[in-house]
């Protein structure tokens, strides 16, 4: 079986990440390097894509329960609910996956592809700890990304329905304030920071390990970026099954 | 000097490199020589320890290159300098980043001692006014040069050269190739340089092994190389139509 193959060579490629590191100097600018790429890059479309969506979800929310029998602050509880479960981890995740991920496979891809990478184990360095481990620690910060989207996402549910006349500012705010579980925003960053690892890892191992030319890059981009997605609705699954259920 | 005994090694049950034997010698530029797709740059990586052989043994300076021994090849590793084929330059370094590079992995000393030991090396590559461009921004000549520099700088009594002046019009891929010999013989640094270019085989073939199809047919020097009576070899010598003429003129 091809896939267990990719597990199992997945599985070694995270032991060798995390043996014969590089110099801490060198890693320490490495690491703010990734974070400025991978993180502070990836604000604006975070932002601007959860508010968004946190306005939709408010403004359906509200279409679907036209009723004068539910109490008006059901728009505001629905969009929290919403977003922080799962429009913040698992939506901006998934877009996370297209656009970190495509970055980060091609990126190793391209030194594959150009044999830096082979640059680098001749010289002597671990080339997976070099390239990759930095990618992990500096995702690590990727939940500050999603607490960005939540914040925003809710915001954005807010506008909507306020300025849309669907709610008014008073319900919407007692409703994000109704019946708050702090599992519940536990449950989101455990979710959060288990997709953190997969963004960084699972990209990775597609750049690392593939062959071919610069056509071949873009091959590998769009496959990371599918298995990328496939694991993350996996995990979703599992783990609200484990947590919630 | 570098020794190689009876390697072979295959992919997916084709077998690519063929009981090869052969020794590279020290202060010399040795050529591996031989078609597109022959096994140079296998061979090559083989040796590197980039690539598993499948059978046979490689000894630099009599020690034998035991991948279990981590330390060996750690110590080895650092003996040893590379230039790609695409000069793998990394991108999202400056040249003299990519220079000091290997010293910042591997030396303790101090960043001034590391700027004046990059400064030597890029003097010595003759390379001018690139410090701070990235190699995106520089010629394919350059590249390489930048190429030598960083593989150099450490003192490498190894030097593994991947199809040295590929990409590069006639008069700078001789440039570049005399500048490998140069450093080679002042070194005194055993050289290995992969290539199917006739010019650098006339030009820089102090010990030449020529590879078919991943076999060694022949083994030599460029003054042996035009008087062999190896058919193979001729083919591949007077595949050029000039030498084909120049030949002929020499009788
Ligand atoms: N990693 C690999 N997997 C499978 N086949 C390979 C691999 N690397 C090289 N080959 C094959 O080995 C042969 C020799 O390749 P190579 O050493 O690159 O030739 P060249 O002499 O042009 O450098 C080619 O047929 C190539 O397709
Ligand atoms: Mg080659």
């Amino acid at each position: 079986m091809k896939l267990f193959f990719h597990i199992g060579r997945y599985f070694l490629m995270i032991k060798y990440t995390f043996t014969k590191f590089t110099k801490w100097n060198v890693l320490k600018k490495l690491i703010v390097q990734e974070i400025d790429d991978l993180i502070i890059g990836s604000i604006w479309i975070v932002a601007f894509m959860s508010f968004l969506v946190g306005g939709v979800v408010a403004i359906q929310t509200a279409l679907n329960i036209e009723s004068p029998f539910l109490p008006g602050n059901l728009i505001g509880f629905a969009t929290r609910q919403s977003v922080i479960l799962e429009f913040a981890p698992t939506l901006i995740s998934i877009i996370m996956a297209g656009k970190v991920g495509s970055f980060i496979t091609s990126s190793i891809g391209t030194m594959r592809v150009t044999e830096q990478i082979d640059a680098l184990e001749v010289m002597g360095v671990n080339s997976f700890n070099y390239l990759i481990f930095p990618k992990i620690i500096s995702l690590m910060l990727y939940p500050f990304l999603i607490t960005l989207a939540m914040f925003l996402g809710i915001l954005g549910g807010y506008v909507a329905s306020v300025y849309a006349g669907f709610s008014t500012s008073f319900d919407f705010i007692q409703g994000i304030q109704l019946d708050f579980k702090v599992f519940h925003v536990i449950y989101a960053y455990i979710k959060t920071t288990l997709f953190a690892f997969i963004l960084a890892t699972i990209p990775s191992y597609h750049g690392f390990f593939m062959k071919g030319g610069a056509l071949e890059v873009g091959k590998a981009s769009n496959i990371s970026f599918v298995w990328t997605s496939i694991v993350i609705i996996i995990i979703n699954f599992v783990v609200t099954q484990l947590l919630l259920a | 000097m570098i020794k190689v005994e009876e390697i072979s090694k295959s992919f997916d049950g084709i077998e690519i490199l063929k009981e090869i034997s052969t020794v590279f010698d020290k202060g010399k530029t040795n050529l591996i020589i031989g078609q597109s797709g022959s096994g140079k740059t296998v061979l090559m990586k083989c040796l590197l320890g980039l690539l598993e052989v499948d059978r046979g043994n490689i000894y630099f300076d009599n020690e034998k290159f035991d991948k279990e021994n981590i330390s060996a090849v750690a110590n080895l590793r650092k003996e040893v300098g590379t230039v790609f084929q695409g000069s793998a330059l990394f991108d999202s370094m400056t040249v003299l980043e990519n220079i000091i590079f290997p010293m910042k992995m591997f030396s303790n000393t101090t960043d001034e001692e590391m700027l004046i030991r990059a400064q030597e090396v890029i003097n010595r590559v003759d390379l001018k006014d690139a410090d701070n461009k990235y190699p995106s921004e520089i010629s394919g000549g350059m590249k390489k040069r930048v190429a030598i520099a960083r593989a150099i700088v450490l003192n490498p009594k190894y030097l593994f050269c991947d199809e040295p002046n590929s990409g590069l019009d006639p008069k700078t891929a001789i440039i570049i190739d005399k500048l490998i010999q140069e450093i080679t013989i002042e070194y005194n640094i055993t050289t290995i340089i992969n290539t199917h270019d006739m010019n650098s085989v006339m030009e820089i073939g102090d010990k030449i092994i020529f590879l078919v199809q991943g076999e060694k047919v022949w083994e030599g020097n460029n003054k042996q190389i035009l008087k062999t009576n190896n058919k193979l070899v001729n083919d591949f010598v007077y595949s050029s139509e000039l030498l084909r003429k120049v030949g002929k003129l020499g009788g």
